[in-house]
């Protein structure tokens, strides 16, 4: 498998299938682990961390975690390659910038993603479609349970798996699941979502996590704490108390929508597609949010000519790296407007 | 509503009261951006409140640890970026990273999920480690059901197998 083998189709965070898929984007599940025997990477000379990322990967590469397993070289990766990644949330935007030996193996159609040198030695990820939270864990688990065969992690009896910072130690867990809101965002009801959170103590973020904001309706909901609680705890947290409470409050606030104002709702829908199928320049974050609208519209039967997947599949292909991908050159910002714009109406275009 | 300055929709409501009089503005991010004083993140990263939050906490309990014999590094080291140097900090700054693990993870101390099979880092027996994970978690749920009898003799059960009086 190739990196350009994946620019042209959906990744599995938007391919839009999978439970409760018009409301729950993506499922996902990261683990963080450093190798015993081996400094954390503040601390690791240049020739460790390139020692350490050799024998991560030996190890990745060998254990066949999945039957085409690709592994990018980040040190070495042109910025297009490390932008498209970032774009498909198969590395984090500090992994993209760094410095030094790095990398990361994605296999399984995506589902699967391991970091190595990133904060930790390896931030192994699992992410699947919709409300998939106890197959994520199965799978991670999974995948963890045969790297450490291989690999002897940091581990001690009281702090449980040791970690680069001390908010991750313990299970090294965090779950993330992504949530598209867009009818509590137009009630102006989305502080329901921040307090359901707080409770619980999970934190709200946007669509590309720490230090992103919600645009286009996305939002992501994590667990802050990661010692004292099983990993099937936190995850039951999710699964039984605040996801099913936000996907009712959207689903209400939906419901209030259709029923007191559709007028106003269709406007919104009908001025974005309108936008989308017009427009001659297009940023990304006002594509972003009409691709949100017209996505409600699309799941609430509103829109009736245009299909779910290609709605999922321009949130991804509109970004700059893919778009760049696509059309096979590099742009300047106001190319780039051009070109996305272009690119949105001819998918949009009636079929 | 759209911003004042461009087309796109106003997100943002800013109020300045200058010299007793209060005006209003409605704006983009974009705009809103431009405007002085305003703070350009509305969401801080997580991982720096989480910093901050390490940094604030730290000071406030008394420095015993001097730094990690085998990194090297200083408690005042971590101070600086909220990340440790290796696997070995954790006992060398038990003391110091008790009360601020307790702060971050809802006053926990002890770890209670998955064990690995290998002894990772630490010369315990794996099975051991096991055995305690469990005595804990019967421990918790004892306390929870104010079942106090049970959870003295969890609690005595827990401190043989960790070898300590």
């Amino acid at each position: 498998m190739k990196l350009s083998d994946l620019t042209s189709q959906a990744g599995e965070w938007l391919r839009g299938s999978g439970p409760m898929s018009d409301i729950v984007i993506s499922s996902r599940i990261r683990l963080a682990r450093n190798v015993s025997g081996f400094p954390f990477l503040v601390r690791c000379t240049r020739t460790q961390r390139q020692t350490l990322e050799h024998k991560v990967r030996d190890t990745i590469l060998a254990a066949r975690l999945s039957p085409k397993t690709l592994y990018v070289d980040l040190e070495n990766a042109p910025e297009i390659d490390r932008q498209l990644l970032v774009e498909r949330h198969l590395i984090s935007r500090p992994h993209k910038e760094a410095q030094g030996a790095r990398g990361v193996a994605i296999g399984e159609n995506e589902t699967l993603a391991i970091m190595v040198n990133e904060e930790d030695h390896l931030r192994i990820q699992v992410l699947r479609s919709g409300l998939q939270l106890e197959e994520a864990w199965e799978q991670i688990n999974a995948v963890d349970d045969q790297l450490e065969g291989t690999l002897d992690f940091a581990f001690h009896p009281r702090f449980g798996y040791l970690t680069a910072c001390p908010t991750n130690v313990g299970t090294g867990i965090r779950v993330s699941v992504m949530l598209h809101l867009p009818a509590l965002k137009l009630t102006s009801e989305i502080e329901k979502v921040f307090r359901a959170a707080k409770e619980l103590r999970l934190a709200v973020r946007g669509l590309y996590g720490e230090g992103t904001e919600a645009t286009g309706d996305f939002y992501q909901i994590s667990n802050q704490t990661t010692l004292g609680k099983s990993e099937e705890e936190i995850i039951g947290d999710f699964k039984h108390l605040v996801i099913p409470k936000i996907i009712e409050y959207e689903q209400h606030a939906r419901k209030s929508l259709l029923n007191d104002r559709p007028a106003a709702l269709d406007d919104k829908i009908w001025r974005a597609l309108g936008l989308l199928r017009s427009a001659r320049l297009m940023e990304t974050e006002e594509t972003l949010i009409a691709l949100s609208h017209v996505r409600l519209g699309v799941n609430l039967n509103r829109v009736k000519d245009i299909d779910i997947n290609k709605v999922n599949e321009l949130f991804l292909l509109t970004q700059e790296a893919h778009l760049q991908r696509i059309l096979g050159k590099k742009l300047e910002a106001d190319a780039r407007k051009a070109a996305r714009a272009e690119f949105i109406r001819q998918r949009l275009s009636a079929e | 509503m759209k911003c004042e300055k461009c087309n796109r929709p106003a997100t943002v409501l800013i109020t300045e009261i200058r010299a007793g009089k209060k005006t209003e503005k409605h704006l983009c991010e974009q705009c809103a951006a431009q405007v002085e004083g305003f703070p350009t993140k509305a969401h801080t990263p997580i991982n720096e409140l989480l910093t901050n939050f390490v940094l604030a906490h730290s000071g406030l309990t008394k420095e015993e640890a001097g730094s990690c014999p085998q990194c090297g590094m200083a408690w005042a080291d971590f101070r600086q970026t909220g990340l440790l140097g290796c696997e070995h900090d954790y006992a060398a700054f038990d003391k110091d990273l008790t009360p601020l693990l307790q702060r971050a993870h809802e006053g926990a101390t002890h770890h209670l999920g998955k064990v690995p099979t290998r002894r990772g880092g630490t010369s315990v027996p794996v099975k051991r480690q096991l055995d305690v994970t469990r005595l804990r978690k019967e421990l918790s749920r004892a306390i929870e059901a104010e079942d106090y009898e049970r959870a003295a003799k969890l609690r005595d059960q827990i401190r043989e197998a960790e070898g300590t009086p």
